[in-house]
């Protein structure tokens, strides 16, 4: 052991960081190859590495739906995951929603019915109506209601969202 | 106005960028090259710092720099050139000033690196030492203290009319209680953040998530001592804020000064917690003591609030007013008092002191009703106002008898009995309860910028925000009907400091001040338009003057011989390919200052409380609104709903929990800090009263964003009453208080 690395020195105290790895993630149908820390969620991943800022964070604890995507259909907090474990997983942000110009209906219903203020929890309560509809569990209004209770909009459009997806319902449009 | 585009429904202009990710928000702007900056927050809630190690910090590598007090550079200290335009009197909060804390969770170090995940981490690596002295953050243990400030924020409390003390004491009925409001945090969805860009010109471009992109512009130019003309802050979209973003916070001044010191772009972000760290609804506690004949007419109000505030700033709000807005009694007293605690300023939130107020006030009528045995509906109606008690003014418009009629017999009111836990299904008890409210409607000066272009296009501009309310929408609306112009063919732009004056984005009046401001200068593009059209050969405008040239459909005629028409598209053209430009500033009409102007609001509600548990479910509420006219319908009921969905977050759910062993707020964040979610929204209906204005502003719009608040938690209360007959005075009405 060198003098400069003995216990109580500084350079024994110097913290270490895991290395970087290679990730690829497959994003909207496109894979994207990123150089990132093992503890980079995907939402950071998406948002500071991949320039891909629709999907949202409010809260980084998985207590307000912002950052819900699409993975592999099922909506999930993006939040709460690690870019490191989602190689080979199908991604679907707000980004991918609409083909060749034209919005999802689910897109334009939210503007149809006006169900968004400032517009910021929209992205992940956009991919939640879609992951409900995956899902296939809502039967009547107060389930739409319970399972759409993960994302928060403070500018409390709510009685429209859950208009919009009881229509999505209806249609059965899924991804 | 004529009726073409304003007054119809119309989706948002702004929807698409919403629903595909493609509106940018202030932390999303993507800038070569930017570092990471994360802060450290203090752990005491009031002392000095001993020391700060960021040594472990700076060893990794990828950390740029470590900010504190220690190294901040030594800008100005004067008080003055830290106040923004909401700063209430006193001494602002200057970040990294020195070694004193103020207040929990108060911003100590900076932490720049190349990444965030790495910034975040280096976060944790700084040492902070602290010398605890004791802190006082109870409002209620420290009432005793209670002060009338100097200066108030807000007008001080009106003087008193009448003899209210004698009044009261030799008033038949009589109700005295004291009304407790909790803090609350705005929590906007979108969390605050600054990226500060450095030239190398010293010039700084700056995103911010705030509601007036030149109080953000004014405060860094005078904080750091640079030219005004040398800051340029963008906002283009807010992801809501609610108060939150009316004063700049920290993290822009932190960017700003990393940006500045490192030559280098830096992004702060705060997060959920840190969202705790500043402004918020004060803790206030209220005593009314209301006195009322046999016959039901209110012979005495007395009003009395104490509210809490930093040791720094003396912030008030407009608490003891509505009485005096509200009802007709000769004998009113009233009071505003502050304590000053170790805590953050309070900061306005959604309808500041209407909330507060308006709930203390409205339950308190309610049970004078119930003493008197009349119905809550019918003794409001007994003592209805047609002047603003405090100003002795009459109002510009007034249509809350109307709101009372519609949403009554929306919700079928007259079916309501009386009696306190007279309807019951299973072991639900079911409650009607009903409150009304009011919220100033002001204007204030605002400036715009009108191009049309050669090709058609209009483009309309001033520097005010849009965080949800729809400004982009409604004032593209107002231009289009204005100038007779499709609404594709307009766009509004806002949200940069270089755009024309406005005020900040908030207490309601938006609307009323740019909307007055469009339309001013629209009408100045079409004096305009004319000049170019009499050039025209054979013009039949030779002769005509402004008042008789009309717009609508693409063209402009003489409205005597809608004949004698050509399409704007021409006129504009004459002006040699060059697009015309007009600029207008509007200030209220002097006219305004013989009148109040108020919106107002009934607000219906029935909740089922279940017997067993406690638990409070609303189930059926109808909210009558008038206020003016309303120009987009859709957008407007929107700010309704929304208003409603936070009364009821405030009447059973939201509650910033201090603990006073700390002094630091405990459920910082959006797990324990209870907001309304989709489960908790039921049938809920607005209503928009007719509402004809033209002395409040040249819109004749009252604004929208707060009156949907106002009466839902007080409403609320009273229905819980009548469901159980228990009286709830204190906020949030949680399960526990019921059982």
């Amino acid at each position: 052991m060198s003098p400069e690395n003995a216990p109580g020195t500084a350079a024994a105290q110097r913290p270490t960081l895991p290395e970087t790895r290679t990730v690829t993630l497959r994003v909207n149908g496109t894979s994207h190859q990123l150089q990132i820390a093992p503890w980079t969620s995907v939402l950071d991943a998406l948002r500071e590495h991949l320039q891909l800022t629709g999907t949202k964070k409010g809260c980084d604890h998985g207590q307000c739906g912002a950052c819900t995507i699409l993975l592999d259909g099922k909506r999930i907090n993006s939040c709460l995951t690690l870019a490191v474990m989602q190689e080979n997983k199908e991604i679907t942000t707000i980004e991918g929603l609409a083909k060749n110009g034209e919005l999802h209906p689910v897109q334009q219903a939210f503007i149809d019915h006006d169900a968004f203020q400032c517009g910021y929890c929209t992205p992940g309560q956009i991919c939640s109506v879609i992951g409900l509809v995956n899902e296939g569990k809502a039967k009547t209004l107060d389930d739409i209601k319970d399972l759409m209770s993960g994302n928060v909009c403070r500018c409390g459009a709510y009685a429209n969202i859950v208009q919009v997806a009881q229509e999505a319902l209806e249609r059965n449009t899924g991804l | 106005m004529k009726e073409n585009y304003t007054g119809k429904p119309a989706n948002r202009v702004d929807g698409r960028a919403k629903v595909t990710g493609e509106a940018k928000y202030a932390a999303e702007f993507n800038v070569p090259n930017l570092l990471h900056g994360v802060v450290v927050n203090s752990a005491i809630a009031k002392g000095t710092i001993k020391s700060i190690d960021t040594s472990a910090a700076l060893q990794l590598a990828g950390v740029v720099q470590v900010f504190t007090h220690e190294n901040r550079p030594g800008y100005t200290w004067l008080d003055s050139h830290y106040m923004d335009e909401d700063a209430p009197p006193g001494s602002p909060f200057r970040p990294f000033y020195n070694n004193q804390i103020l207040f929990s969770m108060q911003p100590v170090a900076l932490v720049v690196a190349e990444s965030f995940e790495l910034a975040r981490y280096a976060a944790l690596l700084v040492k902070v030492e602290y010398e605890a002295q004791p802190h006082e953050t109870d409002l209620e243990s420290n009432l005793p203290r209670a002060y009338t400030p100097k200066k108030y924020k807000s007008p001080p409390p009106t003087d008193p009319r009448g003899d209210a003390d004698t009044a009261f004491a030799q008033a038949t009925f009589k109700v005295e209680e004291a009304y407790a409001h909790p803090a609350h945090h705005h929590n906007p969805m979108e969390m605050h953040a600054s990226i500060a860009i450095w030239h190398e010109d010293g010039k700084m471009t700056i995103y911010d998530k705030i509601q007036g992109v030149q109080n953000s512009q004014k405060y860094i130019s005078t904080a750091f001592g640079i030219p005004q003309e040398d800051v340029q802050v963008l906002s283009p979209f807010v992801g809501g804020a609610f108060g939150s973003g009316l004063r700049p916070q920290y993290q822009l001044f932190l960017a700003v000064l990393a940006a500045r010191e490192l030559k280098r772009a830096v992004k702060v972000g705060l997060t959920r917690q840190q969202m705790f760290s500043f402004g918020h609804r004060p803790a206030t506690v209220q005593r009314l003591a209301l006195g009322a004949s046999a016959e039901g007419e209110l012979e005495a109000v007395k009003h009395d609030a104490i509210a809490e505030t930093s040791r720094f700033e003396d912030y008030n709000e407009d608490v003891v007013i509505w009485p005096g807005v509200l009802y007709d009694c000769e004998n009113v007293k009233v009071s505003h008092q502050l304590v000053d605690l170790d805590v953050f300023t309070p900061l306005d939130m959604r309808a500041p002191g209407g909330v507060t107020g308006t709930f203390a006030l409205e339950v308190a009528i309610d049970e004078m009703a119930y003493q008197l045995g009349i119905d809550p509906l019918e003794f409001r109606l007994k003592n209805y106002t047609n002047t603003d008690q405090n100003k002795g003014k009459p109002y510009s418009s007034k249509e809350l008898k109307e709101c009372y009629r519609q949403g009554a017999e929306r919700f079928g009111w007259s079916k309501r009995k009386m009696e306190p836990r007279s309807m019951k299904e299973g072991h639900q008890l079911i409650g009607w309860g009903m409150a009304n409210g009011a919220w100033e409607a002001k204007q204030q000066e605002a400036a715009a910028k009108a191009v049309f272009s050669p090709d058609g296009k209009l483009t309309v501009s001033c520097a005010t925000a849009d965080i949800g309310t729809g400004t982009y929408t409604v004032m593209s609306q107002i231009a289009a009907e204005t100038m007779g112009l499709p609404l594709e063919e307009v766009t509004f732009k806002l949200g940069d400091s270089t755009l024309p004056k406005s005020p900040l984005e908030g207490g309601s009046w938006t609307v009323s001040s740019v909307g007055s401001a469009v339309k001013l200068v629209c009408e100045k593009l079409q004096e305009q338009l004319l000049e170019q059209a009499r050039k025209m050969e054979n013009s039949p405008f030779k002769d005509a003057n402004p008042e008789d040239v009309s717009f609508a459909e693409g063209r402009m005629f003489l409205t005597q011989a809608p004949a004698q028409s050509i399409s704007i598209l021409e006129a504009v053209q004459q002006n040699e390919g060059q697009p015309l430009v007009a600029e207008a500033s509007q200030k209220p009409d002097k006219n305004q200052k013989n009148y109040s102007s108020y919106s107002h609001s009934a607000t219906f509600v029935e909740v089922m409380v279940d017997e067993d548990l406690g638990t409070v479910k609303v189930t059926r509420m109808v909210s009558a609104i008038a206020a003016g006219r309303i120009i987009n319908p859709k957008t407007g009921r929107s700010q309704i709903l929304g208003g409603s969905v936070w009364g009821i977050g405030a009447a059973l759910q939201e509650h910033t929990v201090m603990d006073h062993r700390l002094g630091r707020f405990m459920n910082h964040d959006l797990d324990k800090y209870h907001v309304p979610v989709s489960a908790d929204i039921h049938e809920t209906d607005v209503i928009f009263v007719e509402e004809k204005d033209e002395i409040v502003n040249p819109i004749g719009a009252k604004g929208l964003g707060e009156i949907g608040i106002v009466s839902i938690a007080p409403a609320i209360v009273n229905a819980v009453f009548h469901a159980t007959g228990k009286r709830i005075r204190e906020l949030p009405i949680t399960l526990d208080k019921l059982l």
